[in-house]
């Protein structure tokens, strides 16, 4: 036989027993040095995955940086980053491959710092299975429970509790005992419906590939054996068919397919579908992919559906089975687990991404925070990084969903901060408050065309945005004389005036102050809809909440005016005495001196009070109204 | 193998015990070839401006393969761009040039005047100036150039470290600067794409494949690769224990060394004179798959730029290297 007949021959024996192999993806947690990294580098050492080269790479940083003395330390196989090597902790999640003769592995290794379970939430989102590790000397800690529920809350079911370190306790019975009784009686609270418990030492070795001597009145499983062989299949397919359109393929005139990955279910040529949110029906005319036209396609195949109708699709619409539709709202409650530095603040609007829809989003209530040590509700304001709350959410459109319980592929989203785009929030959706489906807008015979045209105008907010004593009010009084004397009809909404009524209730936190400006953005909408030319005169001082106003506003309505004036010359000019006040210490969170101002980045107006007079600066504004056609009445 | 055969043959599940055809069970592969679409697809219907870095290796070749299934029937909605050093293998550069006029892409090369101006090569200027100033900094000069703000990688979580704990979709600032403790959370199959003016994402679909299923795959769909991976006669000469093939002219022999006729192949593919090759007779697919499959030595040690201090990739990154 050639050379190269035998390496066809060999090579297609072990393909043919690669292909047989299933894919196990799990997580390793627990608590700072539990010795997670230490676990994983033992199973890459031991199921020789780890090469030459970076063996003695290995042994060279062992004795330059390594916590194990002339031993080789395990944990500098994956700790990545120069921080992590510096400080022998882990800080962020690291993916490993490996593989037995009987299974493929991808383990993510989730840090135990309490700042960084926003990790872990990430591992586990990804997971079939979690390996929590506990260390035999300290027993459960908060980050066993802290992770354990985590876990737990992100759908994994199966659990391994690897307690660790049995060698520091000479391999005592007792000892493991006594932590397998106190998770068990834990983890009653959670959904688990496997817990494996396991003793271990990473380190060295007992009952990681097989059954330790050391410990002979274990008669489970060694971990990996154990992990070779659990069951974690999902009967997806069972379940009815969806699929997010991606995009909208369009080759030519004489083809529309709509491409995306089957979220459950199975598809075939010839099933009825529906597109949600819109409701509108088809039948599949053919599933196309690269290699051919296929008879059925399931759940994880990223395909091309074609339709028999034309219907309107596009991207963020979700392709269902007909008979079996998902849920679509736009009020639901949903467990939120914060990531970021910066606080979830309700009434600021995010956006939400589900599946492959995009839509802005508002918590409109928190209705509690869960204590993830003892799971018990707490009340709250706002939710810190790392904290879980239960929220109710308002998007500005319908979206397709299921429950996370029911359907996890269809009940998880991301929320995004629309002006650093930084992902702040994950989320998983409970149920539809449906108040959505109970209010219908009442189709009003007048609307505002009609209110706008016989005053001869077209309605705008004019939204000026400035520090304490910059000269808002006064500019705006005097382009409300103005265009009062122009026959125009006008409203001013004032911050002092609105404090003392309508907003009485609310102090000058940042959560307060977003709710003052969701109130009055409201309030200005609904002026505008009346159609008054609506000034705003409210320091309003984040960009965030200028974009939520503008967003709330019919397109083009919204008109930022900054009043710029430095801090320094508001300060001097100090006419209610407040600076002063605020630099004695007697007023908090005052504007300028202890809480940010964020200027408009391109206002639509920039009006610089130390180079005009107020009245040049308001003629400035007037001509800006005219030029935009806001002083004449609008055409049908 | 195609999907189509095999959800065809597939016989034993419930579904066609029925009469119907059912879809197969997702092999391991498939599962990786569904995933690297799908973030295929996510960048093109999300990003404004997006293109895929092709460096003309195996990784590349598979991220192509991949591309050409992710839109069919369409093309690829996005250009091909390599960010050429000049001291690319010869036939690197002609494999190049014959992939794109095959498929019918669109191909940009870029390649860093400044640099050619001042005469900036590995010989003269060593490995870490030359790679920094004709990879790093040009590929930042292209992507500035055409205003891209999704760029394609072939990157792999196994190849190295600080690449195991990159994200997909990894963001960088208007500096190109990755900043590895400030990184998005990326949870199940949602990627935050979103940038500002002058940002952009750096996008690795194959994140989670490794090096041996990248082989498997190109076995399986029949992938074409350029003949260096392929055992043949070159010259070479041997410098501190690496095979350095003698490519061109600018290669300046030291005194005493003279090239050599050896069976060698390549596992990865760079500037020549940074790219060490391999002692193997291995000429087939099958050669090079069953030779990797019993090595003991990683694919990246024959990169001389990853043998200097252990964070180094993770330095290149942030300052912007791939």
């Amino acid at each position: 036989m050639s050379a190269n007949a035998q390496h066809v021959e060999d090579l297609n024996a072990y393909l043919e027993s690669q292909a047989n192999k299933s894919l196990l993806k799990f997580i390793t947690c627990g608590s700072v040095d539990d010795g997670k990294s230490t676990l994983i580098g033992r199973l890459l050492y031991d199921s020789k995955l780890i090469f030459d080269d970076q063996l003695s790479a290995l042994e060279a940083d062992s004795k330059r940086s390594g916590t194990q003395g002339e031993e080789i330390d395990f944990a500098l196989l994956v700790d990545g980053l120069a921080a992590e090597r510096e400080q022998g902790i882990t800080i962020d999640v690291a993916y490993r491959f490996f593989t037995t003769d009987k299974r493929k592995f991808i383990v993510a290794d989730t840090p135990g710092h309490e700042q960084y379970t926003r990790n872990m939430a990430t591992g586990a989102s990804a997971a079939d299975l979690a390996v929590i590790l506990v260390d035999a000397r300290q027993g459960m800690l908060t980050q066993t429970r802290r992770h354990s529920y985590i876990t737990s809350a992100f759908g994994i079911r199966k659990v391994v509790v690897a307690v660790n370190k049995m060698d520091l306790v000479g391999y005592d019975e007792d000892t493991f005992k006594r932590i397998e009784a106190d998770y068990r009686a834990f983890a009653q609270q959670l959904d688990f419906t496997d817990i494996q418990v396991i003793p271990v030492s990473a380190l060295a070795g007992d009952n990681i590939m097989a059954s330790s001597d050391n410990m002979s009145w274990y008669d489970g499983p060694a971990l990996l054996p154990y992990l070779e062989t659990v069951d974690v299949s999902e009967d997806r397919e069972a379940m009815p068919f969806r699929m997010g359109v991606q995009w909208v393929n369009r080759p030519n005139l004489n083809f529309r397919g709509f491409s995306g990955t089957i979220a459950c279910g199975v598809v075939r040529p010839g099933d009825k579908v529906m597109a949600q949110p819109s409701g509108k029906s088809s039948t599949v005319e053919s599933i196309v992919t690269y290699d051919g036209e296929l008879e059925a396609a399931g759940p994880g195949e990223a395909v091309t559906i074609t339709l028999a109708d034309e219907i309107d699709i596009s991207r963020g619409d979700v392709l269902v089975a007909q008979e079996q539709p998902a849920q679509v709202s736009d009020q639901l409650q949903a467990h939120v687990l914060w990531m970021h530095d910066h606080d979830l603040v309700p009434g600021r609007q995010y956006n939400l991404k589900c599946g492959t829809r995009q839509v802005p989003c508002v918590v409109t209530e928190l209705k509690h925070r869960i204590n993830v040590n003892s799971l018990e509700t707490q009340p709250g304001k706002t939710l810190e990084l790392n904290e879980i709350g239960v929220c109710n959410l308002s998007l500005t459109d319908k979206i397709v969903f299921e429950p996370y319980g029911d359907n996890k592929e269809m009940g998880n989203f991301i929320l995004i901060d629309r002006q650093t785009n930084d992902t702040v929030g994950v989320g998983l959706f409970d149920f539809s408050l449906r108040r959505a489906d109970n209010v219908v807008w009442q189709a009003l015979t007048v609307d505002r065309f009609h209110r706008s045209a016989i005053k001869h105008q077209r309605p705008c907010v004019l939204w000026m945005t400035g520090l304490s004593g910059s000269g808002k009010s006064t500019i705006a009084n005097m382009l409300e004389a103005r265009l009062h004397d122009m026959h125009r009809h006008t409203y001013v909404l004032d911050g002092d005036n609105v404090r003392h009524g309508l907003n009485r209730d609310l102090g000058f936190v940042e959560a307060d102050r977003v709710e003052n400006i969701r109130r009055v953005g409201e309030i200005s909408k609904l002026m505008a809809d009346a159609g008054l030319l609506t000034i705003v005169s409210f320091i309003s001082p984040y960009i965030n909440e200028r974009k939520m106003v503008r967003d709330l506003c019919e397109s083009g309505e919204f008109v930022e005016v900054f009043i710029d004036t430095p801090l320094e010359v508001c300060e001097q000019r100090d006419p209610k005495g407040l600076y002063k006040k605020a630099r004695d210490g007697e007023i908090k969170n005052f504007t300028g001196i202890d809480s940010d101002y964020e200027p408009p980045v391109s206002p639509d107006i920039h009006v610089r009070t130390t180079e005009l007079t107020p009245e040049q600066n308001v003629d400035k504004i007037i001509e800006y109204l005219e030029a935009r056609e806001f002083l004449r009445a609008p055409t049908l | 193998m195609s999907q189509a055969a095999t959800s065809q043959s597939n016989s034993s599940s419930p579904a066609a015990n029925a009469g119907l055809a059912a879809p197969a069970d997702q092999s391991h592969l498939a599962r990786l070839e569904a995933e690297s679409i799908h973030i295929m697809r996510e960048v093109a219907a999300e990003c404004e401006n997006p293109v895929m870095l092709y460096s003309i290796g195996k990784d590349s070749s598979v991220m192509l393969h991949l591309a050409l299934k992710a839109f069919y029937p369409s093309k690829p909605p996005f250009p091909l761009l390599h960010v050429d050093t000049t001291w690319k293998f010869r036939e690197m550069i002609e494999f190049r040039d014959n992939t794109a006029k095959e498929l019918g892409l669109e191909l940009l090369v870029h390649i860093n005047q400044d640099g050619v101006d001042q005469g900036v090569g590995p010989f003269s200027h060593g490995s870490q100036v030359h790679t920094d100033i004709m990879k790093t900094q040009s590929l930042k000069q292209a992507l500035d150039k055409y205003k891209f703000d999704a760029a394609f990688g072939g990157a792999r979580r196994d190849e190295e470290k600080s690449r195991a704990k990159e994200r997909v979709f990894s963001f960088r600032n208007a500096q190109h600067r990755w900043d590895p403790k400030n990184q998005r959370p990326e949870l199940w199959n949602l990627y935050n794409t979103r940038v500002n003016t002058g940002e952009s994402m750096r996008v690795f679909p194959l994140s989670n494949w490794t090096e041996l299923d990248i082989w498997q795959y190109i076995y399986q769909e029949n992938i074409k690769l350029p003949p260096l991976y392929f055992a043949k006669m070159r010259p070479v000469v041997e410098r501190d224990g690496l095979l350095i093939m003698v490519d061109d002219e600018r290669m300046e022999l030291e005194p005493g060394e003279v090239p050599q006729e050896r069976m060698v192949r390549f596992r990865t593919l760079g500037c020549y004179p940074l790219t060490a090759a391999v002692e193997s007779d291995a000429d087939t697919l099958e050669g090079i798959i069953s030779e990797m499959l019993v090595s003991r030595t990683s694919e990246r040690s024959g990169r001389v730029i990853d043998h200097d201090a252990s964070a180094s990739m993770e330095k290149k990154k942030q300052e912007g290297y791939f």
